[in-house]
């Protein structure tokens, strides 16, 4: 297998604080990769690093062999990453449908409908992917109306449906299940298993760890900035740096979460 | 069609037909007056909400587009000694000069947001302001005056009337398409979250300022029109910081990001002060009235007329409905409460 996404000794810091420090994970293409680790540990820096909303200060970041380092966050989104945030992102003042048509800019514009910009949004054939893509994720009768109607996890799959606009290579969410009652949290990782099947890639940053222990193939964590363990579940919930990351070197071990 | 867009069709076609014969109706100067100034300022604030309206970038600088089409306008008459109908093919030079301006003005301004955002627009509007006061080109504090035009005294406003209500309807028709387009998608799209939806292929740098020269195209042509209309722009009136405020306050009262609440927001608010001013001799008291319904509608309808009205109405038509459901042994016949529709409020909750 080769690694789709790869982030080669990438550093960031923010003042004094450095919140990746050498940095390197790498992400099989066809798989679903846990990110885990406490927190601060720099998980989501990470992830705004590989989708341009930070730079870094030093290191690398490749999407299928090709160097995506510091590019803006539209073009790493064209190159095929698809990213949701930790606090749900999704444009509040517009319809479920429209929001799945500004996902849809990029798609429609390798389809020639940027010559009349003031053409009407969202052709037939992106209004019927995004039916589709909301079928899928269970929300497409809300499909009309305005995203700020919607609970705390219908946002969630909603900012996924919209991710999933643009059919990206490489989908990253960062705290799917955070904050979702337990039956929608089935409802995304069996969502995310069929998208997989389908060759979506994946990688997941969850403090939920049954979500994370029972959906992904790989999984690395993180501590201080960089990836300290990186292995199957099994082999990683054992490992002893990682209780040491979530744990600091401790003696107790009553209350370990990766258990 | 169903029928509720044929009435709207259907009232939008009274009302354009109100809006064509109403200086030939009421031919009072003093009136024809009140609607030109009234047009001017509905073509001035949809030109603002298709900017700041949509994006969110609430601009208190649209006067410095508003003065350069003035200014631009008001040079090229003079120097080309342009008389008679002929002037009014100036406007779109005078919006070309503003949509110039608003590119190094929108590249600056627009690279911060909200409240950074408008204090960056009032310092760049006082920037034009001083420019025009002190510019030998610009005639100083003399400023620039109109020639003559020798059009019938009885219908001297009707001209200036018919290029406003042109320039208004355009405006507005222009509004609705990038409403309904990809583009205007994208700015409503920057409005509720910028970062988003530059993660999601939206190029947000170029919608903005695409659409903040498209606002200084409008405004400019407005501006030249107002200058024809009032005879002299002086760096005070062509560049005045209350165009700014009364613009968005319009905007506001209306309903920002609203099609229809700015064009509400304008006719109410320009005849209330255009009123005020003849009635009450003092012309400090208009500024007053203005500062004071400024407040209300920050109290009493913080998200303007059309969005507020909306609203109520969708809760009275599901209060109805819920009266119109048939009591069990009640009075209301099943046949009736059958026919009530699906409620359209429902998916929205």
């Amino acid at each position: 297998m080769t690694a789709l996404l790869r982030t080669e000794g990438v550093s960031k810091s923010f003042g004094g604080v450095q919140a990746l420090d050498e940095a390197g994970i790498e992400v099989d293409e066809g798989s679903i990769a846990g990110l885990i680790g406490p927190n601060g540990s720099g998980k989501t820096t990470l992830f705004n690093v590989i989708t341009g909303y930070e730079r870094v200060d030093s290191g690398h970041v490749y999407l299928g062999g090709k160097d995506i380092t510091n590019a803006a966050p539209d073009k790493v989104f064209a190159a095929g990453i698809g990213r949701t945030f930790q606090l749900t992102r999704v444009f509040s003042r517009l319809t479920v449908m429209e929001n799945m048509i500004v996902a849809a800019q990029h798609h429609e514009r390798g389809q020639g409908r940027l010559r009349n910009p003031l053409a009407r949004a969202g052709g037939p054939a992106t209004r019927r992917r995004a039916m589709e893509l909301l079928e899928f994720t269970g929300i497409a009768g809300h499909a009309g109306a305005l995203a700020e109607t919607l609970s705390y996890g219908q946002r969630k799959l909603l900012e996924m449906s919209y991710v999933l606009m643009a059919s990206p290579s490489i989908v990253l969410l960062d705290e799917p299940a955070g904050g979702v009652n337990p039956t929608l949290i089935t409802t995304i990782a069996d969502r995310i298993r069929q998208l997989n099947e389908q060759g979506t890639t994946f990688l997941i940053v969850e403090h939920n760890m049954d979500f994370v222990m029972g959906l992904c193939d790989k999984v690395t964590v993180l501590d201080y900035g960089s990836a300290v363990v990186s292995g199957p579940p099994s082999v990683v919930r054992t490992d002893p740096k990682v209780l040491d990351a979530y744990l600091g070197t401790a003696e107790d071990d009553d209350d370990i979460p990766v258990g | 069609m169903n029928r509720g867009t044929l009435l709207r069709l259907g009232g939008l076609a009274v009302l354009l037909v109100i809006a064509v014969i109403f200086p030939l109706v009421i031919t009072n100067a003093l009136y024809t007056q009140f609607a030109v100034d009234t047009l001017i300022f509905v073509a001035a604030v949809v030109a603002w909400n298709l900017f700041s309206g949509f994006s969110g970038y609430i601009s208190l600088g649209h006067a410095v587009f508003f003065g350069t089409g003035a200014y631009t306008v008001g040079l090229l008459t003079t120097h080309w000694k342009v008389i008679g109908g002929t002037i009014f093919a100036l406007l779109p030079l005078g919006g070309l000069a503003a949509a110039v301006v608003a590119v190094p003005f929108g590249l600056i301004a627009l690279r911060v947001r909200r409240h950074t955002f408008v204090v960056i627009t009032i310092a760049i509007f006082f920037i034009f302001q001083l420019m025009a006061f002190n510019f030998s080109f610009t005639g100083g504090n003399q400023g620039v005056s109109t020639p003559f035009f020798l059009w019938t005294a009885a219908s001297y406003n009707n001209p200036f009337y018919y290029v406003g209500l042109i320039l208004a309807i355009g405006a507005i028709v222009l509004a609705w398409l990038i409403r309904n387009s990809r583009f205007g998608l994208q700015l409503l799209a920057i409005r509720d979250d910028e970062d988003r939806a530059r993660g999601l292929g939206v190029r947000a740098m170029r919608v903005k300022l695409s659409a903040f020269v498209i606002s200084g195209f409008i405004t400019g042509m407005v501006g030249g029109l107002w200058w024809f209309f009032i005879g002299q722009a002086l760096p005070e009136t062509a560049f005045d910081p209350t165009f700014d405020l009364t613009v968005a306050l319009m905007a506001f009262l209306g309903g920002v990001g609203t099609l229809a609440g700015p064009v509400l927001g304008a006719l109410i608010l320009e005849p209330l002060q255009q009123w005020d001013a003849i009635t009450f001799t003092n012309g400090f008291f208009a500024e007053i009235a203005l500062g004071v319904v400024f407040l209300l509608v920050i109290l009493f309808l913080p998200r303007g007329i059309v969005p507020t009205g909306k609203e109520l109405l969708t809760r009275w038509q599901a209060v109805r409905e819920r009266r119109g459901q048939p009591a069990p042994g009640g009075a209301a016949p099943p046949a009736g409460g059958a026919e009530v529709p699906t409620p359209k409020t429902g998916s929205v909750r």
